[in-house]
């Protein structure tokens, strides 16, 4: 049997590969043709490669969320390289580094995932001697409860999670009710992210988003099962804009960004930040141990702290800036949006995420629970 | 064959098969058999694993709702096989007995897609389906609907993608195979009093059955481990295995159980191409 | 189509199948076609959409061409093609030469091992390197996708160099050898010329399939190694726009350059 087994495994893919073979052959040229190309390139893209001899930062960050400036002006201002590599969540982040993700420089995890990264030992303490624009950072964005003494990591970018939705169609709406609504079956999406989608479910039952009473997780579970057959999906929110702006869904949960991206081009979208509660987040700027150009990190870290890099970048994110120096610059259409900078009674109800210790293990079960069921 | 079997020809297999026992060995065996013992570990909160032996790995899989994802891929996986074969067989005839001097256009045709990236290919069905995409406007033009519908993020879009992505893959060794054939065999037949219905079933389609047996294969196995597809059309809501391995290794922080349903969906994969060649193959293709 | 196998039997309803069998096999045709045409179409758009038509324009190529994360990625790609072909098409050649022309003990284990390594989901092989790579503590990074894109081109190799090797006369290579020739020379003289299509065929599948690859490179890939590939997926997840559609256009029309290309000065050298 075994004989045969491995006979017709060999016949099989002798005419498979008949059929790759002639493929291969017709396609001979190819490899004449590499090297002309590669030359090419590393001629007109000197600093792309990982060689030569200046020196280099890698940026681990996540996707579109740098301004267009800001790497070449960091390359030209310090005569460096910058290369970024892009993560789509907090989780993957922790991930890839405890998978020996050695070589970053400088990562941008958000509040929640600072503190598990400080307790897992995988970011350094900062040397803050060496960031003389954190005095730039808002009174608001220092001494954060996921970094209390500001050990680990320095404000990049602030923002909301709310909901991103077509006021034409549905009318104005102010808590996380609609994103239940039978209604719009087909025509919600969520953030396909643990504690952000959790927190929805939590936040609609009026509770805290760093619960970890299992009954109040319990129903969150069942909220969000009741949703699912509501949904187009879960995805990032860079996905779920579009979807929005091109009419696929109504409702979309979003981060505040996206959100804003979408309201300054179409009129008939808004952006709500929804009773009782809704998520008020801050991604950071934090070194990992054993990053190779620590220096370099400082010095990008510090960088983005000055007024007019924190400013480009805001202008482009079009999240909102910790850099106090860098507000006056800010683009008026943006800071004219009623929830760009939102007064001080709605910033009260924002909850932050923390760290739930042992009871994260039950949120991702939950998470993945309902994602497959 | 006349193997040579003198001591200089050892010396020269033991240098043929060193780099190959080296590569495959550290970089392909071992892990594999890592994956094996961390399924049998513990994971830590934050990520990190403790060894030791702990089946509830394995047994967490039988947990109703695992087990569903595991049958829905399975499904899809042996849907989208048989959907290529249905479009593909037809094709591959097609080029190989009526393509005659058009036949080595023909079969480029299929290769370009096939040579093209799939991120791209399932990103075209993207574009297509989405709520204004041209599926829908071709819809709407036709009055068979009059509101846009909701195409994209459903399993029906993951198949779809499924089958575009793999249909090259189907036909190009069904081709292999039917071009090889000795059509003087189908003469005979008809010769012989066989309606063509009847010559095909007969003759043609089992000589074809290596090359059934090479798309299936090359179908199958890819499609049931996919993650990328579901992940782009799918919406996160049409989960398959590999959607859930990747969230044990990549965001849950859960190696151990991703392990463990690693080692599960290999031993599943092997398992049904061993039964499928035994089965299908070995009578068809010992009578050819 | 005249065909002339057909002929003699294909009357009114055999007329009528091969009608059906013609107007399905366009129908394929365009199902593999039509999501390209709509892809390279609207990498034409004048706005961001990518579903509806504005208006004529070529700014996302010149976007594309600004891009510097793309041109890096596609140097990435190349490096870790280029590499990874090399190594895995030695590797597999010899692989080959071995299990044709020597019987050994351990050599259906081998042949197993070689097969499974083409069998095996990606998937698995993605995660089970991110596993073993992480315990020995090699740092991710181009070197551990190189390493990776080798171990599973290696079996590809293999197989198309095999079937090209067990189809060839073994007799001039004997009297090479019963002239005196040592096993190195014989090699380089007359084996190697004699199997080179296989190789190169072998060697053209594992530089698409290495330059493809998205799922075991997905796992492997560290700092600033991202592929293609990871660029695309991360351009289609996070942050879609008609720069997409450019780079697929250019994708598409360099493969059919390369494929119409190539085999014309094939076709060209089979005839002569």
């Amino acid at each position: 049997m075994v004989y045969r087994e491995k006979k017709l495994t060999r016949g099989r893919f002798l005419k498979v590969m008949g059929g790759g073979a002639l493929a291969g052959s017709t396609l001979s040229v190819l490899v004449a043709c590499q090297p002309n190309t590669s030359a090419q390139n590393s001629g007109g893209n000197g600093g792309g490669g990982s060689g030569g001899n200046s020196k280099q930062l890698n940026l681990y960050n996540w996707s579109d969320y740098v301004a267009k400036s800001t790497i070449p002006g960091f390359e030209k201002k310090y005569k460096v390289n910058v290369t970024q590599d892009f993560f789509g969540s907090n989780e993957e982040l922790l991930a890839k580094l405890q998978a020996g993700g050695i070589g970053y420089d400088v990562i941008v995890p958000s509040d929640y995932m600072v503190a598990i990264m400080a307790k897992s030992d995988v970011i350094q303490k900062l040397d803050m001697s060496k960031i003389p624009n954190f005095k730039n950072v808002g009174q608001e964005f220092k001494k954060p409860p996921y970094d209390p003494k500001n050990e680990y990591s320095v404000p990049y970018q602030w923002g909301t999670t709310g909901i991103l939705y077509n006021k034409k169609k549905v009318g104005k709406i102010e808590t996380w009710d609609p994103l239940w609504d039978p209604k719009y079956r087909g025509k919600i999406a969520m953030i396909d992210d643990v504690r952000e989608t959790l927190g929805a479910a939590l936040y609609r039952r009026g509770y805290s988003v760093n619960t970890t009473d299992p009954k109040k997780l319990k129903e969150a579970e069942d909220e969000l099962k009741k949703q699912k057959p509501l949904l187009r999906g879960y995805f990032a929110s860079t996905e779920v804009r579009p979807l929005v702006v091109n009419g696929d869904v109504l409702l979309g949960h979003v981060y505040s960004g996206d959100g804003f991206t979408a309201v300054i081009d179409n009129k008939d979208l808004d952006y709500v930040i929804p009773q009782p509660a809704a998520t008020r987040w801050t991604d950071n700027m934090a070194i990992p141990k054993g990053a190779p150009h620590a220096d370099l990190a400082y010095k990008f870290i510090n960088y983005l702290l000055g007024a007019k890099a924190g400013a480009a970048l805001s202008n482009y994110t079009y999240y909102g800036t910790p850099n106090e120096a860098a507000l006056p610059t800010i683009d008026k259409s943006l800071t004219s949006l009623p929830t760009y900078s939102p007064p001080k009674k709605v910033f009260d109800r924002l909850e932050v995420i923390q760290d739930v210790g042992k009871a994260t293990r039950k949120y991702e079960r939950i998470f993945t629970e309902v994602k497959s069921s | 064959m006349g193997e040579n079997k003198g001591r200089g020809w050892s010396l020269g297999l033991a240098g043929l098969l060193t780099p190959v026992t080296f590569w495959l060995g550290i970089f392909f065996v071992i892990p594999l058999l890592f994956i094996l013992a961390y399924s049998f570990g513990t994971s830590g909160v934050y990520g990190g694993i403790t060894l030791g032996f702990n089946p509830s790995n394995y047994l967490k899989v039988f947990d109703p709702l695992y087990l569903k994802i595991v049958g829905r891929t399975l499904l899809i996986a042996t849907l989208n096989t048989l959907l290529c074969l249905a479009l593909g067989y037809p094709l591959a005839y097609f080029i190989a007995f009526k393509g005659r001097r058009h036949r080595n256009a023909l079969i480029l045709m299929v290769m370009i897609p096939f040579w093209t990236s799939l991120l791209v290919r399932a990103y075209a069905w993207v574009v297509i389906l989405g709520g204004n995409g041209i599926a829908n406007k071709i819809l709407q033009f036709l009055h068979l609907t009059d509101k846009p519908l909701n195409l994209i993020f459903t399993p029906q879009a993951v198949t779809m993608g499924l089958v575009y992505s793999y249909l090259p893959f189907m036909i190009l060794p069904l081709y292999a195979a039917l071009e090889r054939f000795d059509t003087r065999l189908k003469e005979a037949a008809q010769d012989l009093g066989a309606s063509r219905w009847h010559t095909f079933w007969r003759v043609t389609f089992p000589l074809s059955m290596p090359g059934v047996i090479a798309g299936s294969i090359l179908v199958f196995i890819p499609s049931a481990g996919e993650f990328v597809i579901p992940d782009l059309l799918g919406g996160s809501r049409t989960v398959m295995v590999g959607n859930l391995i990747q969230q044990q290794f990549l965001n849950a922080r859960d190696w151990a159980f991703g392990s463990a349903l690693s080692i599960i969906l290999a031993v599943l994969l092997i398992g049904a191409i061993m039964y499928y060649v035994r089965r299908v193959g070995t009578d068809q293709l010992e009578g050819g | 189509m005249g065909d002339s196998k057909g002929g003699p039997l294909s009357r009114g309803l055999g007329n009528l199948s091969d009608r059906a069998l013609l107007l399905f096999t366009g129908f394929v045709y365009l199902f593999l076609y039509a999501p390209i045409f709509v892809l390279v179409f609207f990498s034409f758009n004048s706005s961001r959409s990518t579903q509806t038509w504005t208006g004529f324009s070529f700014k996302w190529y010149g976007a594309l061409l600004q891009d510097q994360s793309v041109l890096k990625a596609f140097y990435t790609s190349l490096i870790v093609g280029v590499s990874s072909t090399v190594i895995a098409t030695a590797i597999g050649t010899f692989t080959a030469l071995a299990l044709v022309r020597y019987n050994f003990r351990g050599k259906g284990f081998t042949d197993s091992i070689v097969y499974a390594a083409t069998v095996m989901p990606e998937i698995v092989v993605g995660v089970s390197l991110l596993v073993f790579f992480v315990a020995a503590s090699i740092p991710l990074g181009i070197t551990t996708i190189i390493i990776a894109h080798v171990a599973f081109n290696i079996s590809f190799v293999t197989i198309v160099v095999r079937a090209r090797l067990s189809g060839m006369d073994r007799s001039i290579e004997e009297a090479a050898q019963d002239l005196g020739a040592n096993p190195v020379n014989t090699f380089l003289r007359v084996t190697l010329p004699l199997i080179l299509p296989g190789v190169m065929a072998g060697a053209l599948l594992a530089f698409t399939l290495s330059f493809d690859d998205f799922v075991i490179t997905f796992f492997v890939a560290g700092v600033g190694s991202s592929t293609l590939p990871l660029k695309i997926y991360s351009m289609i997840k996070f942050g879609v726009s008609p720069v997409i559609n450019a780079l697929s256009t250019v994708i598409l029309v360099t493969t059919v350059i390369f494929i119409f290309g190539g085999s014309r000065i094939f076709m060209k050298k089979e005839e002569g």
